[in-house]
């Protein structure tokens, strides 16, 4: 479809009225988003980062997604196995291949059946790491990758996410810049989460839980090793 | 989608006495208002990013055909295809070689109202595939057979006991026979008999509220999670979407998702903001195999650099229809095609021709609200204005309005003759009164009369009033 692409392009210069961009202006327009120009921050974000892990914990509440703070990540495995028996969930969990998870004592907790790897339909509980947290609004933000499955995030009925504190900023544009700079090229999937599914498509009312997670549970490690 | 925006005043009219759309309709305006302008009233800065938001829309507008290469290279580079299209026939073309090319069956759908644009489904069928809606309410009306009312709540006028009926009558066939009667088991069967199709499903396609040029990503935003699931899951993702979705670069895609989310739903964000970029990667777990961008032009073109072009900024948040109240009394279905309210009455004589949608521009107080919340302050009613002078110029008005207009353009450009017809109009409008200030009936403005009174004028001219008073000073 090549000759759609040529009349389109062509159709849009010639309402632009002019011809194809001259090299000054693309070279311009290059160093634009190779550089990219930051708009207005909200002042919301902007706070030194012990206050950017409040806000991050008040807005991800205020979206129904509960947390909990740990100091170490050895604490892990006995906080999930208790969240699982607060809510009545199987105790069958799968988890992604990344270290920072599937490397802790899960031994200890004798009683859950654990499993690393994908998703799949009869998961009902499971457990990732965040990349960073966007205290601006509260939000995860969670990457595709071999040790990090994006069906993780979207099968099971209860995600549990695990976040160090050092990797909350304030406001987007930081978790952007984070991201330019620890990865060559962006992986298949970002995704933003901020709270469990819902849907309020059924006379505007909101309901929890629609087709992803009916909830989702964040620990915040203030001191991962 | 067969167009009836021709018939808008007779639609309306049903639509207004259709007491289950009214309820519907009422709800909608306290809900979607309220949540807007407390999510507004919430972040200081969200008028100086609407100024922000529309500069950056114009900017990228003004260098589309860059940024559109651009965003292609990107894709391509990451191991994406992106296809062109011109019109509604060869997106859809494209899509369904996509999916025979997988030998697909069944195909799941996120939310797009591009998708709409081109009548995607009714082709898809056509050739022997199933497209399942995904989207709680694109799925209610899915299996209703009926269109969106509105972009972002598409099946806002219905009820939950409209519902209930629905799934009582389609999920029997999975076993599923009780009748619900409360919002959350109808979510809850809903979520149990789509999952399994999301599980099956050869290809998955989206739509993309924005395309990120220096990632070459496609931008989905929802909060069901159905999207994510429908571009995870199958061997192939399409993503849908228009030309006028360009963002330049992440830091750009953040502005525009500040003021698109507060002023569609009055949420901080949505749930899920998801960027794809390319296929799988060869290490991946999970994601689809193929990725696949439609860039679909349909008129968007020809829209640059004409009086139309401030459309193009439009991110289809639906603040405008939530505060039309044109859009309020009427709803979504009266205007007769895919995009209602003021977006819709601008944006349809585009796409379907003024000969048909000719009514739309024309039902507007032009009472400025639309533009007054728009996330990227596009003049609304001043490019409705547009539709009726064009509308006007090839001959299409009613001709009662062609002479009425005659008339009184060749009155007002002679002020004696107008001050005098003024004067008698007014004497007699205050003799027809007799004294009670006002008039229950007028010839030749029936419709004005059915529904209330017109107040009487004092019996005098603004002109010969202030010529009183100036002899008085």
């Amino acid at each position: 479809m090549s000759a759609a692409r040529e009349a389109i392009l062509t159709t849009l210069r010639r309402q632009l009225k002019r011809g194809p961009l001259s090299d000054e202006s693309r070279s311009r327009l290059q160093q634009r988003l190779a550089q990219p120009p930051r708009h207005t921050v909200p002042q919301r974000g902007l706070l030194p980062h012990s206050e950017q892990i409040g806000l991050f914990i008040r807005m991800a509440e205020q979206a129904d997604a509960s947390v909990q703070r740990l100091s170490t990540s050895a604490a892990i495995p006995a906080a999930i196995a208790d969240y699982i028996q607060r809510h009545n969930l199987p105790s069958e969990l799968v988890m992604a291949p990344d270290p920072s998870v599937s490397e802790l004592p899960w031994a200890e907790q004798a009683h859950l059946r654990t499993r690393v790897g994908a998703a799949g339909d009869q998961d009902k509980v499971c457990v990732s790491p965040a990349f960073v947290g966007i205290a601006e609004t509260g939000t995860l933000m969670l990457l595709s990758g071999a040790q990090t499955p994006t069906t993780l995030n979207f099968l099971p009925d209860a995600h549990i996410v695990v976040l160090p504190a050092e990797r909350i900023v304030g406001p987007y544009e930081d978790a952007w810049q984070r991201l330019r700079e620890q990865q060559v090229a962006l992986p298949r999937t970002v995704n933003l989460i901020t709270g469990p599914s819902r849907s309020a498509d059924i006379e505007q009312t909101l309901q929890l839980g629609a087709h992803g997670p009916m909830q989702l549970h964040i620990i915040i490690l203030d001191h991962p090793s | 989608m067969q167009t009836t925006s021709i018939h808008f005043k007779a639609n309306a009219r049903r639509a207004l006495a259709d007491e289950s759309l009214q309820r519907s309709l009422t709800r909608m305006r306290v809900g979607f208002q309220h949540k807007r302008a407390v999510a507004a009233a919430k972040l200081p800065e969200f008028e100086t990013l609407r100024d922000q938001a529309r500069d950056l829309k114009d900017h990228v507008l003004e260098h589309l055909d860059f940024y559109l290469e651009a965003f292609e290279a990107k894709v391509k580079e990451q191991g994406g295809q992106v296809h062109w299209a011109r019109d509604a026939a060869e997106a859809r073309q494209i899509i369904l070689d996509i999916c025979q090319a997988v030998n697909a069956r069944t195909v799941t759908k996120g939310k797009s109202m591009i998708s709409e644009e081109i009548g995607l489904n009714k082709h898809l069928q056509a050739h022997g595939l199933t497209p399942i809606e995904t989207d709680l309410g694109e799925y209610i009306i899915q299996l209703r057979q009926e269109h969106p009312s509105h972009i972002i709540a598409p099946a806002l006028h219905l009820h939950k006991e409209d519902v209930a009926e629905t799934f009582h009558q389609h999920h029997a066939q999975y076993g599923l026979t009780r009748k619900l009667t409360q919002a959350p088991e109808l979510l809850s069967e809903a979520r149990q008999v789509l999952r399994s199709q999301f599980l099956a499903a050869d290809v998955g396609i989206t739509g993309a509220n924005f395309c990120v040029v220096e990632t070459g990503s496609t931008v989905i935003v929802t909060n069901e999670g159905n999207g994510d699931l429908t571009q995870t899951l199958p061997k192939v993702h399409i993503a849908l979407t228009s030309i006028d979705k360009l963002a330049p670069t992440l830091d750009d895609v953040t502005l525009l998702l500040r003021v698109l989310v507060r002023s569609a739903t009055g949420q901080e964000t949505s749930v899920y903001t998801t960027f794809s970029s390319g296929p799988r990667r060869a290490d991946d777990l999970d994601g689809p195999e193929q990725f696949h961008v439609v860039l679909l032009d349909n008129g968007r073109s020809t829209m640059l650099g004409t009086e139309f072009q401030d459309m193009l900024r439009c991110i289809r948040c639906g603040a405008c229809m939530n505060h039309c109240p044109v859009y309020g009394a009427v709803g979504g279905h009266a205007y007769g095609w895919v995009y209602p309210g003021p977006m819709g009455a601008v944006l349809t004589p585009q796409m379907t021709g003024i000969d048909q949608a000719g009514h739309l521009p024309n039902a507007s107080t032009f009472c400025g609200r639309c533009e007054a919340v728009c996330p990227v302050r596009i003049p609304l009613p001043k490019m409705m204005r547009h539709w009726r002078e064009r509308e006007f110029q090839r001959h299409l008005s009613p001709r009662s309005v062609r002479y009425g207009l005659r008339a009184w353009s060749f009155a007002v450009r002679r002020p004696a003759l107008y001050q005098r017809l003024a004067g008698l109009g007014a004497w007699l409008l205050k003799r027809l009164a007799r004294g009670r200030g006002r008039l229950s009936r007028l010839p030749l403005a029936g419709g004005w009369t059915a529904g209330r009174d017109l107040p009487a004028p004092s019996g005098h001219t603004f002109q010969q009033q202030w010529r009183r008073r100036g002899r008085g000073v």
